[in-house]
Order: structure tokens, then C-alpha cells, then sequence
């Protein structure tokens, strides 16, 4: 092992720059001669524009331009695209109405994008933008997702009737009703997946500049995929050919998926700073970002499972209705179909699955991909419906996960939902987890609790999810647009040192360092000299970013491929230099050495002689850089069990989480203090989603929920410290034996400490976020 | 426009503001001190938590002008040439920090809470106290850790 190699917990390297202020975040740019924009939003969820009236805000102090959704079409810009087709039952391609970016005589959700003002100053484009009138003809509003295809409802979009995008079937429907017909039991559970707001704590923003020498347009943005952007927009969006379009994500303060996206506003203001011949910045605030950022989850879900008298899994079916708010976003189809029904097996062996995804639209934010992105709607899902057949068989959830777990040596396993596991040992993960909780001790830790008046509940969750996000074989069958791999150019200098560009971008997971671990270990280069690039498409030869936690097992293998094409090169210089064969040279450990000699030229000393070409032959190439791409054959599946113990105050309804441990088969790992801080925040979320966050529309379409002061995130009071461990095994379709962690604990959490309050209730459900007030209710109803 | 004068990380600085413009935004725009962030509009995330008068402060919420002579630290003024504070080190050493977009917050907040309850901190009260500031990468955990380790080294 190299010293600062794979597998040891290396403090990292962007660290000091965050601790002493000199990040250096979007927002934190400011160039010569910018202005500052303001969009003018929709206030209302549903309303037709009768008209727009410029001139006061035109004439205002300090105001540049003022344009909108007419001035944009003239120059035929947009509208946004989404990247994947789902089929629907009829055969047809989804139903995509148009998303203009600024409003072509409608708008359909409150935050919709109207105008942008720009103006010499912030306050000056503030005041401004209030002096826009537009006359709205105001519709009614869909808000609900069940009944937002229902029978004479108002209609969104003239091209989906009934607001329907798509009704995606997946499964063989007869044989599971046969298999319900003749199950033992049949368990069945209607539940809610509740609305999210991914909330990064750095707002999103944009920097347009455009040079009239070049005529190249450079937008400084907030995204975990700037080659993805500069794709979309150059290609789709018509912005500015891929050659003269730049994007630079510097700094990025968190993502969780909400950055993915191709938004309005970055489209806009790329298309306006060559309008306006002047660079122009956005930057969002907390309310705008609650209206305009995609928003995660909103299902409603009816699941049944059918169970033979040993408490087997015959077959499961489940029928959701999916909310995809006003519009379709970037991947917002492909979240509630391929990323969350594929995974409906889930650890087990259920041999017959079928459902029915009903994705709607509603007067609502667009919806799309927050961390773990339909992943953790299916494991709610199903975790939840395991407790309560375990509860209708009368067996201990552990027991009836054990009698369905798909076994060890089963693997690699062909789900009856198209995915294929690599690997896993969902007993062994289990077993770890149940002594970390001391599982056996919770009996008398519930009776201790009792004297003092408290509930004590446990809930355990065993999830599986499909990381890795590739393959390109496979996305591009699914109807995606886009390829997913990875590229990475690993350069030496001549001094020595290393240059490593990834089209992987990190928003926290610190990809300076662990690339830089894999190098290290690699290609025997002090990790000090190794100096990983990423963000910027002009630095950067290709990638695809940073979601579906993807960056080490996509991203990492594609900077490993690199490395072996340069030892491969180093070993051809050495043997020229070192007058040997080149079947001779032998790398290990930074050295290149004549095989049975002591002969040897450090990899350095190999990189300065390949600048350094003084006497090289014909067929010998100068120069020690080189590239590679990455495109893994099937996606990774991380898989763990979560056990959560809750204490609940019946008086009050507060619940309590009073440990909370986690076992995790995440592959190999590169640095596990980082592995663990992402599980560390994944957990987090996903309690934040079980307890606190609830976005809430009400019927005329109003977000009540548009601050931190009216949407409550996890503090640091809400959450105990957690017990981590983990359970790997060995994924054979990835070269480095990794396998994803960004997203498990999101996954993990929810049913676990739903499972864990339902437990400490003696109900069978209660839905997310468990409030208070509705556990106290339920605990009142329980009593 | 009113003038007005502070020292800031020690040093004196003067600018002419608007009247509404606000303390973060002076920080950050006039004097370029991007370190202190700006996360929420509703004094809720503590990204922008600043020392005034030795006190922490969220300067989304208060106006440049009532800053006026007064003594201010952010995140800037507190390593000491490459060396950074032990409460900066601490974030460090317990992996505190993923983003970075709340760190100069917390480290802020953090040094407040040591002032105001000593050295020895236990979990509870670094967890009571860290509710003003929002972290959505960390989970807390390491913070927690940090916050601990970090008071016990200005101790030593």
C-alpha cells in the first residue's frame, strides 16, 4: 500500500482553502463592467399572460435591459429539453410539452420565469423587477399528485391530456395476479413519498461573459457537470456552438443532485450577457431557490405484497402515481421509472413484480433527481411493506428479511426488474448490524423506557440501489440521450509532478483527494505533487459529472486506465533510455527497473526524459500525458442494512433518535473518513425526510413551505452520532472494486426510522415527515 | 450615501454604502472578503456568521451602518499566517467540513459557543448550540467531533 494510497483515511486536500475563506464559489466571482440580473417569477401556479408592460421598468435607475420570453424565441433560444424518453402504455414516446425558459404567453407554476431584468446593480435590478406588470388571466391550479389526472380536471399542457405524461407498465401483470390468487397472505400498504427540497446550502448561480473577439461565451455556474451543461446548451438549447461555449463550475457548496440540471436561468443569462454585451450574474436566494431549483420525491403509492406460509415473497405489485411538477426537468422521467421500479426486488428473491408508474403533471416546481433520486421511493417502499407483512405473518422483521434475502452465493443476480446485482452479502451485512444495535438488547431498553413514561421503537431497513451511473449500453436502450461515461488525462509535467483532469466534479465529496489517493497509489507519485483538475470544459477534455454516485466507480476507473497507459509508455522510455528491452522494464513502486538489475529510472526521471527527447527513435512518442475513457458494463449496487431505535414522548409527540447504526457493502474503499462522512450525511437526509421536511403546495399553488423558517432541515440537534461499519464484498464488474456510498444513507434511512416509529407506536403506518403532532396522534390513537 | 468606518480582521477599512446595504454584503462585495457566505435570506443557516464586537452575528441581518466603528472578524482573520487556528485545524483533522459553504459559519459559531462555555465541551451542548447553522453535507456528526477537539485545543 502506498502511504497515501487506497484505503487510508488521508486529510484532505481542498480543506484549507475552504477553513480560511479562499473557497471560490460561483458567487464569489465578480468581473470588470457586470451587471446583475433579477427574474421576474410568476406569483401565481397557473395563469395565461394577457400582456407584459416594460416601459416602467425599462426607464428605471440603472436598469440595462429588460427582456422576455418574446425576445428569446427571436433568437431562437431553447426551450429546455429533458434527456430520457420513457415509453407509455400506448406505445408512444412520453408526452414533453414545451419549457420555454422565459414564458411564452402562459405560466404554469408559481416561480415561473417571466423576465429577466439586468440593471448596473443588484438593488437597482431589484427595484426594477418590481416595476414589471403583467396581466395574468389566472387559471385553477393542480397542486395534489393523486388526483391530478382524475376526470374532469383542469388541464396543464394541450399536449397531455389528463396531465399525463406517462403511464409506464413494467412486469408480467397475469402471472402476478395469478401469484396474488394463490398467495397465503396478501400485505398491502398505501403510502405517501413526500415531497423534498434538496436544498444545497449554496444557492445556485450564474456569471455569463461574452468576449466579442472570440465569440465565446463563458457562463461560471453552479454544477456537478459542466461538460453535461455546455452539451445541453450548445446542442439543444442553441446558446453558442460547443467550441465557443465554456462552462466553469469553480467551487461547488453542495449538489445532491439539484445542480445536475439544465435550468432557465442559466440559459437566460448565458443568452443575455452577448445580448447586453456586458457580463451578467445571477445569484439565488433561499426563496428562489424553493421555487425554482428541482424538487425531490412526491409519490403516492399503493404496494402489496403476496406471501406464501413461510412468509416467502410470491409476488409484488405497486402502483404509483409519480409528480413531475410543471414541466419535465433535465432526467425528470427517467427518476420515478428506471432509477425506482428497477429496484423494486430489493434484497429479496421475489420472483414476479409488476407495476404501473403514472407520472403527472401538476401546477408545481419541476421534479427531478435529489440525492439517491428514486432509489430511496423504492426502498420506502419496500422496506415499509416487509414490516408490515413481517407484523400480518406475526414474524420479527428480521426473521422475515432472512427468509427472503437473495443468498450469498446466488450472485452475480438476475432481478425479474431488469437489473442484474454484481455482488452482495446481505446476511453478513445484517448480522453486523444487529449486533452493533445490540438488536437482542432492545427488549429490556423498551422496558426501562416504559418506567419513564417513553416509547422505544426499533426499525431496520435492508436496502439496495444501482449506483455507478452508466452504462452507456444500457441508459441508451432506456431511451436516455446521452452517454455515461467517464474521461480522465492524467498528465506529468516535466518537473515531475502530476496533473490530473476529471471530468468528474465534486460538490463536497472531495475528489482532490481521493483521486489523488488513487494516483498515488498507482504510479508512485507523493500525493503532494498530484494536483487533481476538474469544473471547467476548457481545462478538462471530456465527463459526464458527479450524480448516481458515480465519481470513483465511473470517474476513478477511467484516471486508473490513465495511469496504466502511461506506465505502459513510461515502460517504452525507460528501455530506451536504460538500453533495454522494453519486455525487461518492470514498474513497481514509482520505478521503472530493468527486471533482475538493479537498473532503474524513477517515474519522474522517465517524465522529464519523455520532454526531454534528445535522441528518441522514430516509433518512440514524445510527452508523458495521457486520456482515457471509462464506460463500466453494469451499474454498481451498494447494499446495507440501517437499524434506527427511536424514543418517542407520547405526551408530545417528539420523536427521539437515540442510536442509529449503519452497515454498509460499499466495495473497496479509497479513503473510509470520507466514505464515512458521506454516510454521515446521507443518514441525515434521510432523516430529515422521515422527520422534518414537508414541501408543501396548497390548492391555489402557493409554496407555503419557501424558507428555512417554514421548510425544516436536520440541525445538529435533530440527529445523534452514528455507528458505522461495513460489509463488503467484491463487485466483479468494476475494475477498482468500488462500488458508490453519496447516496446510501438517503436510501437507508427513511424506512428505517419510520420502521423504528411504527414500532414504538403499535401502528402499521405513519407517513413522512413523522411530525409531532402526527405521532402524537398516533400515539394517542395507539394508547 | 453614508460613510462608514470598521476595522476588520484588524484592519481599517472605510466605504460609502446605501443605507440597506447589509453587513455581509459590504464583507463580501465592497471589501471582497468572499469567505463569509450567504446562504438563506432568513437569519436560519448561519453561513454568514461573523464576530462584531468580539459577538457572533449573522451579517445577512444587520445593516453595514450598525457596523459603523465597530471591531469585526470573519473567517479571513483567523489563521495565523500559514498556521491555521486549532479550531480551523480541528475541522481538518475530523473531516468537519465537505462543501465548505457553511464551514466559515460554523467555524465562527463554533469559536462563540467555546467563548461562552469553556474548553470542555460535551455533545449535547455543541449540538444545542450549532442549531443556528445548517449543514446539509456532514450529517453533524464530524462537526460535532471537531467542535470538541477544536475547544480543547484552544484550551491547551
Amino acid at each position: 500500500m502506498a502511504e497515501n494510497g487506497i484505503g487510508v483515511s488521508v486529510r484532505r486536500k481542498e480543506d484549507k482553502r475552504y477553513l480560511i475563506g479562499k473557497g471560490n464559489y460561483t458567487d464569489d466571482i465578480n468581473v470588470v463592467g457586470q451587471t446583475y440580473a433579477i427574474f421576474v417569477r410568476s406569483p401565481h401556479a397557473h395563469a395565461t399572460i394577457n400582456g407584459i408592460e416594460l416601459a416602467a421598468a425599462e426607464t428605471s435607475a440603472g436598469v440595462v435591459a429588460v427582456f422576455t420570453g418574446d425576445d428569446l424565441a427571436a433568437d431562437g433560444i431553447g426551450p429546455l429539453i429533458c434527456g430520457v424518453t420513457v415509453t407509455s402504455d400506448d406505445g408512444e414516446p412520453h408526452r414533453a410539452p414545451a419549457h420555454p425558459a422565459l414564458a411564452q404567453g402562459k405560466v404554469n407554476y408559481v416561480g415561473d420565469h417571466v423576465a429577466i431584468v439586468i440593471a448596473e446593480t443588484l438593488a437597482q435590478a431589484k427595484d426594477a423587477a418590481e416595476k414589471v406588470e403583467v396581466d395574468y388571466g389566472i387559471l385553477p391550479a393542480v397542486t395534489d399528485t393523486g388526483s391530478a389526472a382524475d376526470e374532469g380536471q383542469q388541464q396543464i399542457h394541450e399536449a397531455a391530456p389528463n396531465n399525463i405524461c406517462f403511464n409506464w407498465p413494467l412486469g408480467d401483470k397475469e402471472a402476478v395476479e395469478a401469484a396474488f390468487a394463490s398467495a397465503h397472505k396478501i400485505s398491502r400498504l398505501d403510502l405517501i413519498n413526500n415531497r423534498m427540497v434538496t436544498n444545497p446550502i449554496e444557492p445556485r448561480a450564474v456569471l455569463g461573459e461574452y468576449n466579442t473577439g472570440t465569440e465565446e461565451i463563458t457562463l461560471h455556474l453552479t454544477s456537478q457537470n459542466p461538460h453535461l451543461h455546455r452539451l445541453v446548451l450548445s446542442a439543444f438549447n442553441q446558446l453558442a456552438p460547443e467550441h465557443k461555449l465554456r462552462i466553469v463550475a469553480p467551487d461547488v457548496g453542495g449538489g445532491f443532485g439539484a445542480k445536475i440540471f439544465i435550468y432557465a436561468e442559466e440559459l437566460v443569462v448565458g443568452w443575455a450577457c452577448r445580448k447586453v454585451n456586458r457580463p451578467v450574474k445571477w445569484t439565488s436566494d433561499r426563496t428562489e431557490a424553493f421555487l425554482s431549483d428541482a424538487h425531490g420525491r412526491d409519490h403516492v403509492t399503493s404496494a402489496e405484497m403476496a406471501l406464501d406460509k413461510d412468509g416467502k415473497f410470491l409476488a409484488l405489485r405497486v402502483m404509483t402515481t409519480a409528480n413531475l411538477g410543471a414541466y419535465i426537468s433535465t432526467f425528470g422521467t427517467m427518476v420515478p421509472s428506471y432509477l425506482y421500479a428497477f429496484l423494486f426486488a430489493g434484497q429479496y428473491t421475489t420472483p414476479l413484480i409488476y407495476s404501473e408508474v403514472k407520472a403527472v403533471f401538476t401546477n408545481t416546481a419541476p421534479v427531478d433527481a435529489s440525492r439517491g433520486a428514486g432509489r430511496p421511493e423504492a426502498t420506502f417502499m419496500l422496506e415499509r411493506l416487509v414490516d408490515v407483512a413481517a407484523a400480518d405473518m406475526g414474524l420479527d422483521p428480521v426473521e422475515i428479511r432472512r427468509r427472503n434475502f437473495i443468498p450469498v452465493d446466488a450472485f452475480p443476480y438476475q432481478t425479474p426488474v431488469v437489473q442484474c446485482y454484481d455482488s452482495g452479502d446481505y446476511h453478513a451485512a445484517l448480522d453486523k448490524a444487529l449486533a452493533l444495535a445490540d438488536y437482542d438488547g432492545f427488549g429490556a431498553r423498551a422496558e426501562e423506557a416504559k418506567t419513564r413514561g417513553m416509547l422505544r421503537g426499533i426499525g431496520l431497513s435492508s436496502y439496495v440501489e444501482a449506483c455507478g451511473i452508466a452504462p452507456s449500453a444500457a441508459v441508451g436502450q432506456l431511451g436516455a440521450g446521452i452517454g455515461l461515461w467517464e474521461s480522465a488525462q492524467v498528465r506529468f509535467n516535466p518537473t515531475g509532478n502530476v496533473q490530473v483532469f476529471t471530468g468528474s466534479h465534486s460538490s463536497g465529496q472531495g475528489h482532490e483527494t481521493t483521486f489523488a489517493q488513487l494516483v498515488t497509489e498507482l504510479l508512485g507519485v507523493p500525493i503532494e505533487d498530484i494536483e487533481v483538475i476538474h469544473g471547467d470544459t476548457a481545462k478538462t477534455q471530456f465527463g459526464m459529472g458527479t450524480y448516481g454516485s458515480r465519481s470513483m466507480a465511473v470517474g476513478g476507473v477511467a484516471i486508473a486506465k490513465a495511469c496504466e497507459k502511461l506506465i505502459a509508455k513510461g515502460k517504452k522510455i525507460a528501455a530506451h533510455a536504460l538500453e533495454a528491452a522494453e519486455g525487461d522494464i518492470e514498474f513497481a513502486d514509482g520505478n521503472f527497473t530493468i527486471a533482475g538489475t538493479d537498473k532503474a529510472m524513477s517515474i519522474a526521471e522517465v517524465a522529464f526524459n519523455a520532454y526531454v527527447p534528445h535522441s528518441y527513435p522514430e516509433d518512440l512518442e514524445p510527452g508523458f500525458d495521457e486520456n482515457a475513457f471509462f464506460d463500466p458494463l453494469n451499474f454498481s449496487f451498494p447494499g446495507g442494512t440501517h437499524i434506527c431505535e427511536v424514543e418517542i414522548d407520547p405526551e408530545t409527540g417528539v420523536v427521539e433518535i437515540i442510536k442509529y447504526s449503519a452497515v454498509d457493502d460499499f466495495g473497496k474503499l479509497i479513503n473510509p473518513m470520507i466514505v464515512e462522512g458521506q454516510v454521515h450525511g446521507g443518514i441525515t437526509h434521510g432523516v430529515g425526510q422521515a422527520l422534518l421536511e414537508a414541501c408543501h403546495y396548497d390548492s391555489e399553488g402557493q409554496l407555503i413551505t419557501a424558507s428555512f423558517m417554514d421548510y425544516a432541515m436536520p440541525r445538529a440537534d435533530n440527529v445523534p452520532s452514528f455507528d458505522i461499519d461495513y460489509a463488503p464484498t467484491d463487485p466483479p464488474d468494476n475494475p477498482l472494486g468500488v462500488k458508490g456510498c453519496g447516496e446510501a444513507g438517503a436510501i437507508g434511512a427513511p424506512p428505517a426510522v419510520i420502521n423504528a416509529i411504527t414500532n414504538a407506536l403499535g401502528v402499521k403506518h405513519i407517513d413522512m415527515p413523522a411530525t409531532p403532532e402526527k405521532v402524537w396522534r398516533a400515539a394517542q390513537g395507539a394508547a | 450615501m453614508p460613510v462608514i468606518h470598521m476595522r476588520v480582521n484588524g484592519n481599517p477599512v472605510s466605504g460609502e454604502v446605501e443605507a440597506r446595504t447589509l453587513l455581509v454584503q459590504f464583507l463580501r462585495d465592497d471589501l471582497r472578503l468572499t469567505g463569509t457566505h450567504v446562504g438563506c435570506d432568513t437569519s436560519q443557516c448561519g453561513a454568514c456568521v461573523v464576530h462584531v464586537d468580539g459577538k457572533s452575528v449573522k451579517s445577512c441581518t444587520m445593516l453595514a451602518i450598525m457596523a459603523n466603528d465597530c471591531e469585526v472578524m470573519t473567517i479571513e482573520g483567523l489563521a495565523n499566517g500559514s498556521e491555521l487556528h486549532p479550531m480551523q485545524q480541528a475541522f481538518m483533522d475530523n473531516h468537519g467540513l465537505q462543501c465548505g459553504f457553511c464551514t466559515p459559519g460554523m467555524v465562527m459559531s463554533a469559536l462563540d459557543i467555546v467563548e461562552r462555555n469553556g474548553n470542555d465541551l460535551d455533545e449535547a451542548t455543541i449540538r444545542k448550540e450549532l442549531t443556528g447553522n445548517i449543514c446539509r453535507c456532514t450529517g453533524y456528526h464530524n462537526i460535532v467531533k471537531a467542535v470538541k477537539a477544536g475547544a480543547r485545543a484552544m484550551g491547551d
